[in-house]
């Protein structure tokens, strides 16, 4: 039986990896997960019996978190349902070769056969830099093959020796220097683990391998890490200094005679750094480009949203025509096909324009270079919340919609950070919550003008979205406090070369990240919205449905027959589980100013907030569309029973800080359970912003009526 | 004097990295050993971070990560 060979491919971040890895394995890339750790396990198909696994870009083999054990654990044949590979590649980028070999190093120990990738040469040779290949190779130890993976330069020959099995096991040429060494050897006698694992727990201070090992063996574990550490620091070096000094110094003398470098000369790197981040006019730039971003996709993705929804509604009117005459007709079955299940599909691919647009941008930015050096700007401004400079793509983002925001925080290297990210990315006022904004601040908002000229209707609407933020800042904090498990994270980060970004490479992850969202979320969503149709459809009472046919019989124009068609809607509507749930729950939400016309309206929100807009229409027999004037109408003349009117601007306030602060959509619901792997997280974000969300509906409301 | 203390365009040569835990070791990871030449680029528009040359590329790091690295102009 023919065993799958396995093929872990490994590498500094930003080397080309992901261009490489596509280049060799195509469409048939998978991508699936470990079990416990938000990394991603990324694999694919290089022949039938060549399987590549994609590694995260790592720097070295010292793990501090979860995530980095997983890699470490694969290579070394620990992790749990994974097979030790067979093979390693590693990828290097020759204008670096100093810190890209500190980790090849690192694996050459493993004493897995190996093969070494050098790759954008093209870009190493323009600034100077030419490897000599042969000797290169031969003081490594290990097969080097030439590539320029955006330029499919060298991929055959390095497939041909993917497929081609005789590649030796590596022979490091270096050695633990004493004290270390000794003390390494005692650490793996002593546990009874290999060299590997044990020189792992002995220099990763707090690291996870040590983290295991105590579990394992206890406080004699600790102990003896500690007494072994000591005594190696009293010779006056760290662990750590020591393996970073042997193996700088040998790669610095291994490669120098095969490493020739040119004069420096004109580095356009440098030059456009001098300008993007330049103090005035980099931010300058910057603010311009987060500007485009913004607005292209406002104009590019409303068209096209507006289109799904157009074919989604003649799809349903489609399905709707063949049920006419026959016995199913305005059945159950009828409404389950177009409202349910027609409308759940809509509900989904309606995101995709605001996720393909968003990702393209950023695909874009980041295979340029361009990320690193937004976060690299506004690192400052993000400490404010305990996170980093990584989080501002992400947050701003989530201004257009949480969807592709929450997907892009797979950037952010730290895992806490990105969990904190992805909890606080749905407070950024997204482009759904406008409907609601637009209309209550029209309704009931003066249309007076604050100092002669700023209309008080635009900054109410625009201080909703500072509400947002406002509350963000101090719930990322208490959150990085709570979760706050281990070291602080760090901000060194490498500023890679600027280059033109690779099409391939950008079309991939865009396809990617679109066929995830389709397939992971989109089943969630769909699930949902069939659980919403059944909540707002039973029970359909067929008493109701007949008396308005008899009114049907005696209508005399095509206006009467909508009118009867809407006052149905809404006696339908006022009578399901939503319905009367939302008669249910009218004392809860007395304190905020709304009755339980509001309160249903708000609960059918839950799983798309801008649903509240048609619900709110048909609760008030004006049927699902028409015109915002009339619904105004109808909530301006809405009053409690003792004649009170039920909008007043306290009212339109608090409905808006709650729409403000509160997780209505489902669609978020499922991406972040799919970027954090549990259920756990996703309830969390829902309930902390409901809580949030109502506590500010009513200090809103109780003040504002007080005021 | 210490490497965040450095003007910028200016460098030297590391004497010493203080490697306390996770993020000395990353430091010394990414090239920050004894003798390796290091030189400020320049610091961002809101005063933090700072971008550095060493071992012939670049990298941005938070002041109080560079306090960490001690060097001789």
């Amino acid at each position: 039986m023919l065993r799958v060979r396995r093929v872990a491919v490994i590498g500094n971040p930003n080397v080309g990896k992901t261009t490489l890895f596509n280049a060799l394995t195509g469409l048939s890339q998978q991508v699936g997960n470990y079990p416990g750790v938000t990394v991603e396990k990324k694999t694919g198909l290089l022949s039938d019996d060549v399987e590549l696994i994609d590694l995260p870009g790592t720097y070295s083999l010292a793990a501090h978190s979860p995530d980095q054990k997983v890699v470490v654990n694969l290579l070394d044949g620990r992790q749990e349902g994974e097979r030790r590979p067979d093979l390693l590649l590693a990828i290097i980028d020759a204008a670096n070769l100093h810190r890209n070999l500190y980790v090849v190093t690192q694996i050459l120990e493993l004493g897995i056969p190996t093969l070494v990738a050098l790759n954008m040469v093209d870009a190493a040779e323009k600034s100077g830099v030419k490897v000599d290949v042969a000797g290169f190779s031969k003081a490594l130890g290990v097969p080097v093959f030439v590539t320029v993976a955006n330029k499919s330069e060298g991929i055959d020959e390095l497939k041909r020796a993917l497929l081609n099995p005789s590649v030796p096991a590596p022979r490091p040429a270096w050695s633990w220097p004493e004290p270390l060494a000794r003390e390494i050897a005692q650490v793996a006698k002593t546990f009874e683990v290999d060299g590997f694992f044990a020189s792992r727990a002995l220099i990763d201070e707090e690291g996870s391998a040590e983290a295991e090992l105590i579990e394992r063996r206890g406080d004699v574990a600790r102990t003896a890490l500690k007494e072994a550490r000591d005594r190696i620091k009293a010779g006056g070096q760290t662990p750590a200094g020591l393996e970073a000094r042997m193996r700088y110094a040998w790669i610095e003398q291994a490669i120098a005679p095969h490493v020739s470098r040119g004069p420096a000369g004109t580095n356009f790197t440098q030059k456009l750094d001098g300008i993007l981040i330049h103090r005035l006019w980099g931010t300058i730039v910057f603010a311009a480009l987060m500007a485009v971003i913004f607005m292209s996709i406002f104009q590019w993705a409303a068209p096209l949203m507006d289109g799904i929804d157009m074919a989604f509604s003649w799809l349903g009117d489609l399905v709707r025509s063949l049920f006419v005459g026959s016995a199913a007709e305005g059945g159950m079955l009828e409404s389950l096909l177009v409202d349910g299940v027609i409308a759940g599909t809509g509900s989904v691919l309606i995101f995709l324009p605001q996720i393909m647009i968003l990702f393209l941008f950023i695909a874009v930015l980041e295979d340029c270079g361009y990320m690193a050096r937004a976060a690299f700007l506004m690192d400052r401004l993000l400490r404010f919340c305990g996170l980093s400079g990584h989080s501002f793509i992400p947050l701003m983002s989530s201004f257009t919609c949480a969807i592709p925001g929450v997907m892009a925080t797979r950037t952010i290297a730290d895992p806490r950070d990105r969990l904190i990210t992805i909890l606080v990315a749905p407070l950024m006022s997204c482009s759904a919550r406008i409907p609601v904004y637009a209309m209550l601040t029209a309704a009931f908002v003066p249309a007076v003008t604050l100092a002669g000229f700023l209309p008080l209707q635009g900054l109410v609407f625009a201080s909703m979205y500072f509400v947002g933020i406002l509350v963000a800042v101090p719930v990322a904090w208490i959150l990085k406090k709570r979760i706050a498990r281990g070291s602080p994270s760090t901000f060194v980060m490498e500023l890679p070369s600027y280059k033109w970004p690779g099409t391939r490479t950008v079309l991939m992850r865009v396809w990617l990240a679109i066929r995830e969202f389709v397939v992971r979320a989109g089943t969630i969503i769909l699930a949902i919205s069939i659980v919403i149709w059944a909540l707002s459809y039973f029970p359909h009472s067929s008493q109701v449905h007949a008396k308005y046919e008899a009114q049907r019989q005696a209508a005399k124009t095509p206006e009467d027959l909508q009118a009867i068609d809407q006052a149905e809607s809404g006696e339908h509507l006022r009578n399901s589980i939503f319905g009367r749930v939302g008669r249910i729950v009218e004392p809860a939400v007395r304190p905020l100013g709304w009755d339980w016309r509001i309160g249903m309206a708000v609960l059918a929100s839950f799983p798309a907030r801008e649903v509240i807009v048609s619900t709110l229409r048909i609760t008030y027999d004006l049927g699902e569309e028409g015109e915002d004037e009339t619904l105004t109408q109808k909530l301006q003349a809405s009053t409690w029973p003792d004649g009170r009117p039920v909008f007043t601007l306290a009212v339109a306030l608090s409905i808006m800080v709650f729409f403000a602060l509160c997780l209505q959509c489902g669609a978020t619901v499922a991406v972040i359970r799919r970027e954090t792997r549990s259920w756990k997280w996703a309830a969390f974000a829902f309930l902390y912003m409901t809580a949030l969300a109502y506590l500010g509906a009513l200090a809103t409301h109780q003040i504002g009526s007080w005021v | 004097m210490k490497l965040s203390e450095c003007p910028i365009r200016q460098g030297g040569k590391i004497v010493r990295v203080e490697a306390v835990g996770r993020i000395g070791q990353r430091l010394l990871e990414m090239g920050f050993i004894e003798g390796a030449d290091v030189r400020v680029v320049r610091v961002a528009p809101l005063g933090d971070p700072i971008e550095v040359e060493i071992q012939h590329y670049h990298l941005s790091l938070r002041k109080s990560e560079a306090s960490l690295v001690e060097i001789r102009p």
